[in-house]
């Protein structure tokens, strides 16, 4: 699964809705052949960034293309790409059936056999009319119509946010098992860190537009340390050990470092970290960030 | 997209056929009694003096033909009207509304086809409904609309015998603007237009119920504007100008007695059944409207007439005939403008076409509109 050009890039993409940004000078590559999670907090720009690279809203500034080419630029392009939106709509007056249907009406590559198979293996009925679906369900269905499509390119917009735990559960499951037995890229957006942390394999932190930290899951938590000794400056740290967070007590200094090379120094303590720990560290690294800075401002 | 467009689709269409169905049942039912009081009135086969047993069929007609008289000319502009409202306007405005453009932006199908099969294929419902509707009010009222023709412009008909007692019955001819619009081809650009314009508002303001309300006001507007600012001029209008006949034995005195006014009445030297009379004026010498005269189908109103003319106690026959070369003196001419009956045909196809112009038009906009607008 190495390809070249990656599923979706972006280059100074930019988005205004009247005065406000949504999102600003965005730049970064979301590589192809992966399951990547796309975090941030609420309003970081996941949603407008994927509205963009499904064509559903134009860039107000730069450009992006997925998998090499300009968002529903035409049939092929479109049968590239499959989306489950926000809040997975479907049409609440069609059947389970008729979705199947409408599926494969309208995709040259749609795949019966495998949309007729998950429906089975969901235990949904087929002539349930889908406004009478449960939400867990809904969001199945709307996966099931973007899988049949076998597209290359899967984007998912928090297709879970709104489920309960034993549904968002199963959804995961059913997503893993379908990048398991089909070969296709994946982009899905959350706020859940722990979501992401069941199927994707690489992770891209995205606040305020810009791209905190990118790479694979396992290189992350590799490079990644949490280091806790006697009160030390962040000053007093080695050049090739990046500080994302610091904290302090009276006689304690807790790091959340990166480094590609092993800590040696023996004051330090250092303990592994979890993914969720790695992006709660770059979320908070970022706000103190603006909080400096808007320090600075006060001062001037 | 043929097939999701049908099956969003389905549960309205059911209901236009079954609308359509009880409209068809209810119309051959009645046309039964209608085309026996056709028969015995003996229009059919008439000669000589058609326009009165035109009148006496018009008077024989029923309370109920009455109703579907009237009842079907308004379902002819209710039909249009109702499917811009409930069939374009949601078309579009309900997928955004639903978010379920999401699902249809995101098959292998392009948005122009997307939104020309939507168009296409709900547009033709639309006027292939307001198509058979207008057959069978039509073939329905073929024979009161023959009978108005021949009859001659609007004929107020006291039903019964005693005059004025009942209410009157009044029927147009086919080209008088408000039975037009409720016959032939016409209801097909409207509902073709009423529908493309619901799209477009649905497009633009992605809300239904908004949509909706635009679309009633602007078509309401349009169907107002056309019959009074295009229709007339879609061929250009015969004008006749013939003299005032001030010897005819329709001298009739119209007393008012509440002012003490007398007006005196001439008949109209205007005589054409069934056409649309868009002015009919009478004007002096100089080619001046003549100041107090009214025109009216009943005739030319002199408001002021010559002194000769005002009726005195114990006047004689010299008398009318002075008032009579008083009148000559004014030298009083009729000027119609008019659209002949003939012409019922080419104003519905040039009528036709322009309302399907217009909504080739605003179909372009819809598409080029859903191929731009971004909705999230």
């Amino acid at each position: 699964m190495t390809d070249a050009t990656a599923a979706i890039e972006a280059r100074g993409l930019g988005k205004r809705y009247g005065h406000r940004w949504a999102l600003t000078d965005c730049t970064l590559t979301v590589p192809a052949g992966h399951v990547v999670g796309l975090v941030g907090p609420n309003g970081a720009g996941k949603t407008t960034l994927i509205s963009l690279a499904t064509g559903m809203l134009a860039p107000t500034t730069g450009t992006v293309e997925v998998l090499g080419a300009r968002p529903t630029s035409g049939p092929r392009q479109l049968a590239r790409v499959g989306y489950v939106a926000q809040e997975t709509p479907t049409y609440a007056g069609l059947s389970v059936a008729d979705h199947l249907r409408l599926g494969a009406h309208l995709n040259p590559r749609w795949d019966a056999g495998l949309a007729r198979r998950r429906i089975e293996q969901l235990g949904m009925d087929l002539k349930q009319k889908a406004g009478n679906l449960s939400g867990g369900q809904r969001a199945q269905l709307a996966l099931t119509l973007a899988l049949a499509k076998r597209p290359e390119l899967l984007i998912l917009d928090e297709p879970i946010a709104s489920l309960d735990p034993l549904a968002r559960r199963e959804f995961l499951q059913v997503l893993m098992d379908a990048t398991a037995e089909q070969e296709f890229s994946v982009v899905m957006s959350s706020h859940q860190v722990a979501d992401l942390e069941r199927v994707g394999d690489y992770l891209i932190v995205l606040i305020d537009s810009r791209v905190q930290v990118a790479g694979e899951v396992d290189h992350l938590v590799a490079t990644h340390h949490l280091l806790t000794g006697p009160r030390r400056d962040r000053a007093g740290l080695p050049a090739n050990q990046q500080v994302i967070t610091d904290s302090h007590t009276g006689r304690q200094s807790t790091f959340l470092v990166r480094s590609d090379e092993p800590i040696i120094d023996p004051a330090w303590t250092v303990s592994p970290v979890s993914l969720e720990d790695i992006v709660l560290g770059y979320m908070g690294h970022s706000s103190a960030r603006s909080a400096d800075i808007k320090m600075l401002g006060a001062r001037r | 997209m043929i097939w999701l467009t049908w099956r969003q689709f389905r549960p309205q269409a059911v209901a236009a056929a079954v609308a359509l169905v009880v409209i068809a049942i209810l119309l051959a039912a009645s046309e039964h009694s209608l085309a026996s009081t056709y028969t015995s009135s003996g229009l059919a086969r008439c000669h000589a003096d058609c326009a009165t047993v035109a009148s006496r069929f018009i008077d024989k007609l029923g309370s109920l033909d009455h109703l579907l008289y009237f009842g079907s000319a308004a379902l002819m502009y209710l039909a249009p009207a109702l499917m811009g409202i409930f069939w374009g306007a949601p078309l579009v405005a309900r997928e955004f509304e639903a978010g379920t453009h999401r699902i249809a932006w995101n098959q292998s199908v392009t948005r122009t086809r997307w939104a020309l099969g939507k168009l296409g294929l709900v547009g033709l419902a639309a006027m292939a409904t307001a198509g058979l509707l207008s057959l069978l009010v039509t073939w329905w009222a073929s024979t009161i609309d023959r009978a108005a023709s021949i009859a001659g412009g609007p004929v107020p008909v006291a039903s019964g015998g005693a005059a004025g007692l009942h209410s009157t019955f009044l029927v147009l001819a086919r080209l008088e603007p408000v039975i037009f619009a409720a016959r032939g081809i016409a209801p097909l650009g409207y509902a073709a237009f009423a529908f493309v314009l619901g799209v477009t508002a649905g497009v633009l303001l992605r809300r239904t119920v908004p949509a909706m309300a635009v679309t009633l006001i602007v078509f309401v507007v349009i169907q107002v504007v056309v019959p009074n600012l295009v229709r007339p001029h879609l061929v250009p209008p015969v004008h006749v100008t013939s003299p005032v006949n001030v010897q005819t034995t329709h001298l009739h005195l119209n007393a008012n007695a509440s002012s003490g006014q007398v007006a005196i009445r001439l008949a109209s030297a205007f005589a054409k059944p069934g056409a649309w009379v868009l002015s009919d004026t009478v004007i002096t010498r100089s080619g001046a409207e003549a100041p107090d005269v009214s025109v009216s189908s009943g005739g030319v109103e002199l408001l002021v007439p010559p002194a000769a003319c005002i009726p005195t106690l114990g006047s004689g026959i010299s008398r009318v005939a002075k008032c009579q070369s008083e009148l000559a003196a004014l030298h009083l001419r009729q000027s119609v403008s008019y659209q002949p009956a003939s012409r019922f045909w080419p104003l519905q196809w040039l009528e036709t076409a322009v309302y399907l112009v217009l909504a080739a038009a605003l179909g372009g906009v819809c598409v080029w509109q859903v191929r731009r607008r971004r909705v999230p």
